[in-house]
């Protein structure tokens, strides 16, 4: 078993190294989901506001009325 | 594609990463010159395997990019330079580690040794450029020239122990040709190791491509959000002069 902490140093390295980017990847995509959720609620916020505010087109009936 | 496949590819990955560390540590039996130092070989060929792949990928990626102009294009670019640093850093040091004990040095300035380090320094140049200049609009077709011109020391590297005197074992095929595994275990561990490596690399790809990508979006609903603050203080503004 002569050089086994070579191996062993070796194969941890490798293994932390991709837990260690797995785990920064999800985090990093978390973030940026819930970045993104906010700013879909944000701007659909401000589009009903937009559509609320838009004047109705005149119907049929209330230019009939008119 | 989406968190589905995500999610079902990294569980294929584990499977297959569990079989390859089972082979490595109990199936494959130990190499009678090296030593048990051997079996670091049968993740440091797959590190290396994968590395190279994904920055032939880069090399595509950047060309299409630089050919088409989309933004998808650049993305998968960026992300195979970073998946391919991450295990061409992997490949330097767990040969380091074997060079040790089986040459007595961490390092010496071997062909195949040099040319790698010389990727990956051209590779960090890469991902500076990417996070230095993000914001500059023409960082995506500098990058792709970058990763370009990079991915040219790929076959520099592979066919350097042919070329060159080195002292870095050709074993995948050997100078003579041929192969160099005497056993058929060791030759079914490396590729059970290469696939698992395989299937790690387009897992870790595919996490970094979406993060990319929901940047993107998140850029255009930025940019969506601004126009629609814009239009809300115009109408505000409106009403305001109205009154």
């Amino acid at each position: 078993m002569e050089n086994l902490s070579y191996l062993f140093v070796a194969y941890s390295i490798i293994f932390a190294a991709i837990v260690l980017y797995v785990m920064f990847l999800w985090r990093r995509q978390a973030r940026l989901d819930s970045r993104l959720r906010g700013l879909e609620i944000q701007l659909n916020e401000i589009r009903d506001e937009l559509a609320a505010d838009q004047p109705k087109p005149m119907t049929t009936a209330s230019r009939s009325v008119s | 594609m989406g968190t589905k496949a995500a999610y079902w590819l990294g569980v294929i990955t584990l499977a297959m990463m569990t079989a390859a560390i089972f082979m490595v540590f109990v199936y494959v039996p130990t190499e009678a010159q090296q030593g048990i130092v051997q079996r670091i070989f049968y993740f440091h060929v797959p590190c290396a395997w994968v590395a190279f792949a994904a920055f032939a990928l880069v090399a595509i990626s950047g060309g299409f990019y630089l050919w088409l102009g989309q933004q998808v294009w650049d993305d998968l670019a960026y992300a195979s330079a970073e998946v391919g640093m991450l295990f061409c850093t992997l490949v330097l040091i767990t040969g380091s580690i074997w060079a040790k004990p089986i040459w007595g040095a961490w390092w010496t300035w071997d062909s195949r040794l040099t040319t790698t380090l010389v990727l990956w320094l051209l590779y960090a140049g890469y991902l500076t450029l990417r996070v230095m200049a993000n914001e500059v609009p023409q960082v995506g077709r500098l990058a792709a020239v970058v990763g370009i011109v990079a991915a040219a020391d790929v076959p520099v590297i592979i066919v350097s122990v042919r070329l060159w005197r080195t002292i870095h074992p050709a074993v995948i095929v050997t100078r003579q040709g041929g192969h160099g595994l005497e056993d058929p275990r060791m030759i079914a561990t490396l590729l059970v190791s290469m696939s698992a490596f395989t299937a790690l690399c387009v897992w870790l790809l595919m996490l970094r491509f979406s993060t990319l990508r929901t940047t993107a979006r998140i850029a255009d609903l930025g940019r969506q959000l601004a126009l629609a603050e814009a239009e809300m203080a115009d109408r505000s503004g409106q009403v305001r002069g109205s009154s």
